[in-house]
């Protein structure tokens, strides 16, 4: 077995963005995989991948609508080591692995969309 | 023709648009083809060709290309449709004409692609299709406006109804298709600069013509929550497999009843009104005992294909791919491994095709190597035959079926074997770390009856035509050899038994035994090397001839049922399991990795692992009946 993608301190950071409410989160953003299941937020950036993960991966998630200002939502989670994730994007709902979802920076909004 | 009666006599239109848009719902419409829809993305791997006769009377080529999210492929079906599109492609300039189909409820992540292809420069028109679904959810789009902001004609097209269309034929016809701007192009690909500019452009449009709504919450949503539930969603889709399995014994009864009777009236009528003869022989132990046997087992298909029809069609499949990714992940498999997979269910060949959607060529060989052990539609009857033989007609607990469990854990079993493949093949390299997945989630459709009637019709016809042709010929073959020679003078047993089948049986028989087999399996199995369910009408066809006197019924469950052991029927399903793949699917296999290699290693390990596996479950169960 490979080692799965573990971003380095990632429940802490998902905390704090919880109690920021994305007000003073930095301009990169946090992480799509530390958003929550159901909260929505505005993709910030997308970055290329950490590792050896394939390096058109951030070019492939830009083709499906990962785009600076896009909205987001994590719709669903797997089970175990949650992944994958479902995530919509605009108008349409994409399955991710984590360390596809890891690429995509996203900023939670303050209040659900009308 | 207008612009389109150019340099070729028969212009050529290109249907191109993001995947699952629904471009070959509106080729089948324009060119009265019944090629393969589904509510999934990559249904369509290949580029087909169908004509149009527009009502004016010009004759149209239309092309249906695979769906791509840009023209940069990644994947080796995205490649058909940019080389087409490029004119890259050997012996095939450049479309004249093309049709960019859009769906019209996702038009955020469909114009993006609009934008790359007016780039190229070609003519075109945008297809404003689904329309129908558009406007049921309320999203309107003002189809004028978004021409005018586009610079392209568009028209609304409903792919999914005869005369959906319409206005598209109309616009082919008409002299009012612009002509091609540039001469030559160089296409570039678009950095993320490039696409965040597309995407700001694709803003600005919707903002204009209406059509932006992202929904709140959607009907798809509220079904995902519980479909997609980490606990939930596993027990739905091992319910619904269950289900299916079940169904295929339970309802399947009655009519296979009916045509057992048919087909053993029919017989009986033949021996009455017929002389002895070598064409009797030939009817009646050749076509009717060996097709017949075959022919048994239509009810089940049908059956089983309603359901996987149901599940392709209302956009299931890849929520159970989502639910399924972890396990298909931890042993070295792409998350995008699953749809060529779940298509082999029904033919390998059209599954190991599907693994063009594949990225990475170490993942597609992988998921290439393993599908043939999805027990594919050809297995059926073999399954069938031996579990209506051996196992009894039991109800368990829960109304629940014996020999649907028996079934359901055969398929279970040639899971189980190709994850445990797919685990050896990544522990040796064969396999990439970062497997995407990417995977497009599809709106919930309700299944269209029209498609699914004509999906079952089609199921039908490759039935049939099975029979009909490859099973029928080789039924009269080995008749022929398992009647000639004629037994010498003073035989005493079976004519067969004298035969070149019978020789060769016996032959094969040698290498067999310690698995269980008796002659008239190995001989059986031969045949089957040509499609499975041959080696049922083959078993039919050697059982009556080799039968004496009265016991030759038609039927070939009592026969069987008498004179092999349980053990030899176990190995004999758990052979099936593995067994060795049918030609047409090895020839695949060659031709998609353009290399004899991997056709030969596929037959050779999957050869190993029936024999194993026969072998193991042979012995287990002899010695188990011994202690019973």
């Amino acid at each position: 077995m490979h080692l799965k993608y573990q971003p380095p301190g990632a429940k802490q950071r998902a905390h704090e963005a919880q109690r920021t409410r994305g007000a003073a989160l930095s301009a990169a953003g946090m992480k799509l995989t530390d958003l929550k299941t159901g909260a929505r937020a505005r993709v910030v950036s997308v970055v290329p991948a950490e590792g050896a993960a394939p390096q058109e991966l951030e070019r492939r998630l830009a083709e499906l609508g990962f785009l600076p200002g896009e909205a987001v939502r994590v719709v669903a989670r797997g089970l175990l080591s949650r992944e994958p994730l479902a995530v919509r994007v605009g108008t349409g709902t994409f399955a991710l692995r984590l360390f596809e979802a890891a690429c995509i920076r996203v900023c939670p909004e303050q209040t659900p969309a009308a | 023709m207008g612009a389109l009666s150019g340099a070729h006599p028969i212009p050529l239109v290109a249907l191109v648009g993001n995947p699952n848009c629904g471009k070959t719902a509106l080729f089948n419409v324009l060119t009265g083809s019944r090629q393969k829809v589904a509510n999934y993305a990559g249904v369509t791997v290949e580029r087909k060709e169908g004509a149009l006769l527009t009502p004016s009377g010009s004759r149209v080529r239309i092309l249906d290309l695979p769906g791509a999210y840009s023209l940069d492929p990644l994947t080796p079906d995205e490649q058909v449709t940019a080389d087409v599109l490029l004119g890259r492609r050997a012996g095939e300039s450049a479309p004249d004409f093309v049709v960019c189909v859009t769906d019209a409820t996702n038009l955020r992540q469909n114009l993006r692609l609009v934008l790359s292809l007016r780039r190229l420069g070609l003519p075109m028109v945008v297809a404003l299709n689904m329309t129908d679904i558009a406007r049921r959810k309320g999203i309107v789009i003002d189809a004028e406006r978004l021409a005018r902001e586009l610079g392209v004609p568009v028209v609304e097209t409903v792919g999914v109804k005869a005369s959906g269309a319409k206005p598209l034929i109309e616009m082919l016809d008409s002299a009012a298709i612009p002509a091609r701007t540039a001469g030559a192009f160089e296409w570039r690909t678009p950095t993320s600069a490039d696409i965040e500019q597309d995407q700001a452009e694709v803003r600005r449009i919707l903002g204009a013509v209406g059509g932006d709504r992202i929904d709140g919450v959607t009907f798809s949503d509220k079904l995902d929550a519980i479909v997609l539930h980490p606990v939930l969603g596993p027990v739905i889709l091992a319910a619904i497999l269950f289900l299916v399995f079940q169904a295929v014994f339970a309802w399947a009864q009655v009519p296979m009843d009916a045509i057992k009777a048919g087909v053993g009236a029919f017989a009986a009528w033949i021996g009455q009104a017929m002389p002895e003869s070598l064409l009797k022989g030939l009817l009646v132990d050749g076509v009717l005992a060996g097709v017949g046997s075959v022919f048994v087992f239509l009810p089940q298909i049908i059956i089983l294909f309603f359901f996987i029809l149901l599940l392709e069609d209302s956009g299931y499949l890849p929520r159970a791919a989502f639910l399924l990714d972890r396990l298909m992940g931890s042993v070295g498999l792409s998350g995008r491994a699953f749809i060529p997979l779940l298509s082999s269910f029904a033919c390998a060949i059209p599954g190991i095709m599907a693994t063009r959607t594949i990225q990475n060529p170490r993942d597609r060989l992988a998921t290439i190597m393993i599908a043939p052990l999805m027990t594919c539609s050809a297995r059926l009857p073999v399954y069938a035959l031996i579990i209506g033989a051996f196992i009894p007609r039991r109800t368990l607990w829960g109304g629940l079926q014996l020999q649907g469990l028996v079934l359901f854990v055969l398929y279970i079993a040639g899971v189980a074997g190709a994850m445990g493949v797919a685990y050896v093949l990544k522990r040796a390299g064969a396999a990439s770390r970062f497997q995407a997945l990417m995977l497009e989630l599809p709106t919930y459709h309700w299944p269209s009856l029209r498609n699914l009637a004509i999906g079952l019709w089609q199921r039908v016809e490759i039935f049939l035509s099975r029979v009909g042709t490859i099973i029928l010929s080789l039924m009269v073959i080995l008749w022929a050899l398992s009647s000639f020679p004629a037994p010498p003078p003073g035989a005493t047993g079976p004519a067969i038994q004298y035969s070149i089948a019978g020789y060769l049986g016996s032959w094969l028989a040698v290498i067999f035994k310690p698995i269980g087999f008796n002659w008239q399996i190995s001989i059986a199995l031969v045949p089957g090397l040509a499609a499975r369910e041959v080696a049922v009408g083959a078993l039919g066809t050697v059982y009556a001839l080799s039968a004496t006197g009265e016991d030759v019924s038609g039927a070939l469950t009592p026969l069987i049922s008498h004179s092999w052991s349980l053990p030899t029927a176990l190995s004999l399903l758990a052979w099936y399991v593995f067994a060795p793949q049918c030609l047409s699917t090895l020839a695949t296999v060659k031709r998609e990795t353009n290399s004899w290699r991997y056709p030969i290693i596929m037959a050779a390990y999957l050869f190993a692992l029936a024999y194993l596996g026969s072998f193991i479950t042979f012995r287990v169960a002899t010695a188990l009946s011994h202690l019973g």
